[in-house]
This record gives structure tokens, C-alpha cells and sequence, in this order.
């Protein structure tokens, strides 16, 4: 799998409530969600960020509250991952179950600016930086992971399995 | 092979002798819980699967209180899903308003959450009951449902951190404090994915109320969970409430930690956060002057009855400052009621402060005090980043009740000493 897309560069410990502020999680409809993405953080990114662009952030992304809403709103918004030093642990549990690709490359989240044009090697682990001409390493995601992406998340891909069987 | 409290606990659920850090183990659980935001996501992806039942109906407890009472038409939606849903599965703990509080608070006070416990909520400051010697964390609402169906969750064991407190606390200082101190020192991603525990001679004498502070506040370090060997005072908390058995589990002494931090903690003074991050933290006396607009005394952190009586003891025959509003919330029903009883209501009414039944409203900026832009707010709650009670352009200090309340009656941030 293949990605490319525009980066939005965003800093350390960016937390839930600037993701999807409590004030819209009265609804769990991802394109109500999907309208809020990023509001606190910049309130002009759902404008600005176009189908299958890439947040790129620096540690603890998605530091804060258990609540899904987050992941789903920017997957709903179209972004095709979040690439980031490090991810805080309830958000990178979510992010999975929700069907969101996330990955942590520290090496991306020191140079990546916003602007820049990054292609993702999902299966190899490489992002190429298009503008700069360098290359991030990060893990590839296994084949499983890959397959939970695929479906759009865990529900899906054990409806699937149970399906299957 | 020695182990830490964590390690024994998941050990136990997941019925092997011995596990390690990072290892992926299947656990069963003794209890889940879901609210209002969480639990519709939660019940949505239960009914897709097409699940034909729940793991145990008295083990799970869903809790209306982040937009409860309902605050509009959107949030009663969300609500009435719990409450279908309870009723459709015949869950034993779906706490309604009027009967409800703030789920933290709620539980363990219904003898819920037990010590030795595996916990798991989609909520983060699940983390909470590891004040009793649970291993709880937060998770997601998928999660969630996964677990309501089989009991089951999987977890990668995680490294434990220890921090030891010594020395004797000062007036006007307690877990809140300890906490706050801890994550300045390590930072909001400190503890990411371990364990915290919390131990030394100062936790010994910390009374449950200031334990749950402690452990509520671990997921603002990043952890997994918060955890405080069970003792006399836990026992003494648990006896009576208790809905079914429990066990106490305490590190080896010669258990591997990965990190140990000590600290003696005998010329503390309360500490506060300082917009927007709970690691922005300071002493009392060395934030900038501070004008404030609204104080918020409650939530999972801090609205248990020893935070009510110590706002009490600072209201009591002065007023709340012109100009601050000031929202009290006791985080259950029996606090409210014992608060009543007891004449503290009475105390905050006479001072001019707004007291609500239990809601967790205002923490997240939800309802009952949203801050308007440039508004400035003192909060005993868990969290002050950029926007989080209200308007982006508002700002959140996060203390202790005695420094809220003193606050309160001063109009900025002050000292309890200097009233």
C-alpha cells in the first residue's frame, strides 16, 4: 500500500480535546465529527486540508480522553494518516479499531514541514519526502494491521472473520 | 520470579504464574464501564456485530453524567441509547439521573470496583480505581464492546514506574499536590504506556479521597494506570460497600521497576497547573497574579465529600468574590446527600456559589460553565488544555479544593493562607 498526500505539520502532545473538542461529541456521526477535525488546534484545517493529506505531529499525539471520536474525525475528514514521534496509548489502541493509519517516525516528525509532498511505502516502512528528497524510516505495518485497515477497523474485520466462518 | 502489584494482578486474570513487561496476554475482566459519549459508540459497534449477549449483566455499569441531565436534544439521543440498552440486556448498574454520579466517584463508592480488580472503561480516568489495588485502565468504545461480549481484553503488560513519597505533607497540601508535582517532573508524556506506582510513608497516611486524586490524575502522565497497594485505610473504605470478594496484592520488594522516583515532600505547598498542560505546574505562590472569572470545585479528581469540607471549611461565613462565579458539584448522590446533611450545602449557598447534582459538565467544557473568550477559571479538575472548558482563547488552572475555594473568595489565585 501506497499513500501520498500534502503534509500539516502540528507539535508535541496534541491532545483529544484539540482533535474533536467535548463540545461536539453530543454526536458520534463521523461527518458531523469530521466538520470539527483539528477546530482548536487550527480552526481553518478542515478547510485548508484536502482528500488523503497527512498530519504530521511530534510526541504523544492524541495525549487525553479514551474518546473514539478522534480517530474518527480524521479519518472522516479524509486525512490518510497521522504520522507522528509518538503516539499516546489510548489514541494508537483507537486508531486501529477505528481503521485510522498511524505511524511513528520520529525521524519524519523532526524535518516534515507543512507543505511539503510525502509518499508513504506502508509495506516497507518508508516515507519519502517529495519536496526535500528525503526519506523517513518507520516500521511497516504488519500484514494484520494492514487488514484491519483495509476493512475499516476491528467491528468490520470480525464481522468479516465471523462471516467467514 | 518477583513481580509488581500490576504484574501479579494481570498475571492472575490472564491464569498464568509469572508475566513480563511487554508481553501480549489475553485477561479476563471483572468489571467494564462505559458513559454517555463512550457507550453509544460502544453499543453501536455491540449491535453491528450482532452480538446475542453480554459477558455478565452485573459487571458492566453504564453512567449517564458528561451531558446529563441532558443539556439538549442531542445528548438525551445519546443518553436514551444507554438506557435502551440497559434495559434490552438487564445490566444491574445503569446508574440513572437523580440516582447517578460521576462514574469515578460512583463506582468504587458502590463497592463496584474492587481491590485486585482488572478494570477496564471507555473513559481515560478509569485509571482512577487504582487506588484501591485495581488494575484499571481507559480504553476505547470498540474496545468496550468487544469486552461487554466476551469478558475479555488484551493487554501488553507494561512497565511499572515507582515514586516514592517521604516526609509529612503540610497544611493545605494533599494528593492533588503529590500529583501535580509528579507530572511537572516527568511531563504529560512521562509514563506513557506504564505503570505508576505510588508508594512511601506519605502515601501510607493519605486518606482514600486523596489516593483516588493520585491515581486518577496517572493517565495525565501518559500510564496505563495509576496503582496504590491496598492497606488498612483501603480496607477500611472497602468493608461495608464490597458487592462481592476481593484481594489484596502488593509488589515483591525485590520487584524489577523500571524507573524509581523519591521525593521528600515535607516543604510542599500546593501546586497548580498552569494553562494548558497539567505538567505547566508551579507552586502556589509562584504563579503571576492571576484575576479569575469562574472556579469549578467537583469532578472525578476532586468532588468527594473531604474536597467539599475542605472548600466548606474555607466558604464558611465569607463570600465568593464579585465578579467569580463559582460552581460546586458533588460527584455522587451520597456525597451531595452527606454533604447536605452535614450543613455544607447550606455553607456554599450562603456564600454565594452555585451547587449542581453530580455532572461531569463543566471538566470538559460540556455544560454548567462553559468559559467565555479570556476567561480565566481555577478547576479542581484533571485537565487544562487549550479549549477544554470552553472558548479557545480561555484559560485553565488546575488546583487542589482548598486553593480553589480560597481563589473563590479572593477573585484571583491565591495561597488558602493568605485569606
Amino acid at each position: 500500500m501506497k499513500l501520498k498526500g500534502k503534509a500539516w505539520r502540528f507539535g508535541d502532545d496534541v491532545d483529544t480535546d484539540a482533535i474533536i473538542p467535548a463540545r461536539y461529541l453530543i454526536s458520534s456521526d463521523p461527518k458531523f465529527l469530521a466538520g470539527h477535525c483539528m477546530e482548536d488546534a487550527d480552526p481553518e484545517f478542515v478547510k485548508k486540508a484536502k482528500a488523503g493529506d497527512i498530519i504530521v505531529a511530534g510526541k504523544n499525539f492524541g495525549c487525553g480522553s479514551s474518546r473514539e471520536h478522534a480517530p474518527v474525525s480524521i479519518k472522516a475528514a479524509g486525512l490518510s494518516c497521522v504520522i507522528a514521534h509518538s503516539f499516546a496509548r489510548i489514541f494508537y489502541r483507537n486508531a486501529f479499531n477505528m481503521g485510522l493509519l498511524i505511524l511513528e517516525s520520529p525521524d519524519a516528525a523532526a524535518a516534515v514541514r507543512t507543505g511539503d509532498e510525502l509518499e508513504v511505502d506502508v509495506d516497507r516502512g518508508i516515507i519519502l519526502n517529495l519536496t526535500t528528497g528525503e526519506q523517513y524510516h518507520t516500521h511497516p505495518v504488519p500484514p494484520f494491521m494492514q487488514e484491519l485497515l483495509r476493512v475499516g477497523g476491528l467491528m468490520p474485520y470480525v464481522r468479516e472473520q465471523l462471516s467467514g466462518e | 520470579m518477583p513481580m509488581t502489584i500490576s504484574e501479579k494482578i494481570l498475571a492472575r486474570h490472564s491464569g498464568k504464574s509469572t508475566v513480563l513487561p511487554d508481553d501480549l496476554i489475553e485477561a479476563g475482566i471483572d468489571f467494564a464501564l462505559g458513559n454517555d459519549i463512550t457507550a453509544p459508540l460502544a453499543i453501536e459497534a455491540f449491535r453491528k456485530v450482532g452480538a446475542s449477549r453480554v459477558f455478565d449483566p452485573e459487571r458492566i455499569a453504564l453512567v449517564p453524567d458528561h451531558f446529563a441531565p441532558n443539556k439538549d436534544i442531542a445528548s438525551a439521543m445519546q443518553c436514551k441509547i444507554l438506557r435502551d440498552f440497559a434495559r434490552e440486556w438487564n445490566l444491574t448498574h445503569y446508574f440513572e439521573v437523580g440516582r447517578m454520579g460521576v462514574e469515578h466517584a460512583l463506582l468504587p463508592e458502590q463497592g463496584l470496583v474492587l481491590p485486585g480488580d482488572v478494570v477496564i472503561g471507555a473513559d481515560s480516568h478509569t485509571c482512577t480505581y487504582g487506588a484501591l489495588g485495581a488494575f484499571a485502565t481507559g480504553v476505547g468504545s470498540t474496545d468496550l464492546a468487544a469486552a461487554m461480549i466476551t469478558g475479555r481484553v488484551w493487554f501488553k503488560v507494561p512497565f511499572s514506574m515507582k515514586f516514592v513519597y517521604r516526609g509529612k505533607l503540610g497544611p493545605w497540601v494533599g494528593g492533588k499536590d503529590l500529583i501535580l508535582y509528579t507530572i511537572g517532573q516527568i511531563g504529560v508524556d512521562g509514563a506513557r504506556y506504564r505503570a505508576m506506582e505510588f508508594t512511601g510513608e506519605v502515601i501510607d497516611r493519605l486518606p482514600m479521597s486523596d489516593r483516588f486524586s493520585m491515581c486518577n490524575m496517572a493517565i495525565e502522565a501518559g500510564a496505563k494506570a495509576g496503582i496504590i497497594a491496598p492497606d488498612p485505610v483501603t480496607e477500611e473504605y472497602v468493608k461495608g460497600r464490597a458487592k462481592r470478594s476481593y484481594e489484596f496484592y502488593r509488589s515483591d520488594p525485590d520487584a524489577a521497576f523500571e524507573s524509581v522516583h523519591e521525593w521528600d515532600v515535607s516543604a510542599f505547598e500546593p501546586m497548580v497547573a498552569l494553562p494548558h498542560s497539567p505538567a505547566n505546574v508551579r507552586p502556589v505562590s509562584r504563579i503571576p497574579r492571576t484575576v479569575i472569572d469562574q472556579v469549578v470545585i467537583g469532578s472525578c479528581t476532586n468532588g468527594r465529600y473531604e474536597d467539599l469540607e475542605t472548600a466548606a471549611a474555607i466558604l464558611k461565613g465569607r463570600k465568593v468574590a464579585p465578579g467569580v462565579r463559582c460552581m460546586i458539584i458533588p460527584a455522587t448522590r451520597e456525597i451531595y446527600r452527606q454533604a447536605l446533611r452535614n450543613g455544607l450545602l447550606e455553607t456554599f449557598v450562603d456564600a454565594e456559589a452555585a451547587v449542581s447534582t453530580p455532572t461531569c459538565g463543566p471538566c470538559l467544557g460540556g455544560h454548567m460553565g462553559i468559559l467565555a473568550a479570556g476567561e480565566k477559571a481555577v478547576a479542581t479538575t484533571n485537565r487544562n488544555f487549550l479549549g477544554r472548558m470552553g472558548h479557545a482563547e480561555s484559560e485553565i488552572y488546575l488546583s487542589n479544593p482548598a486553593v480553589a475555594a480560597a481563589s473563590a473568595v479572593a477573585g484571583r489565585i491565591v495561597h488558602p493562607d493568605e485569606l
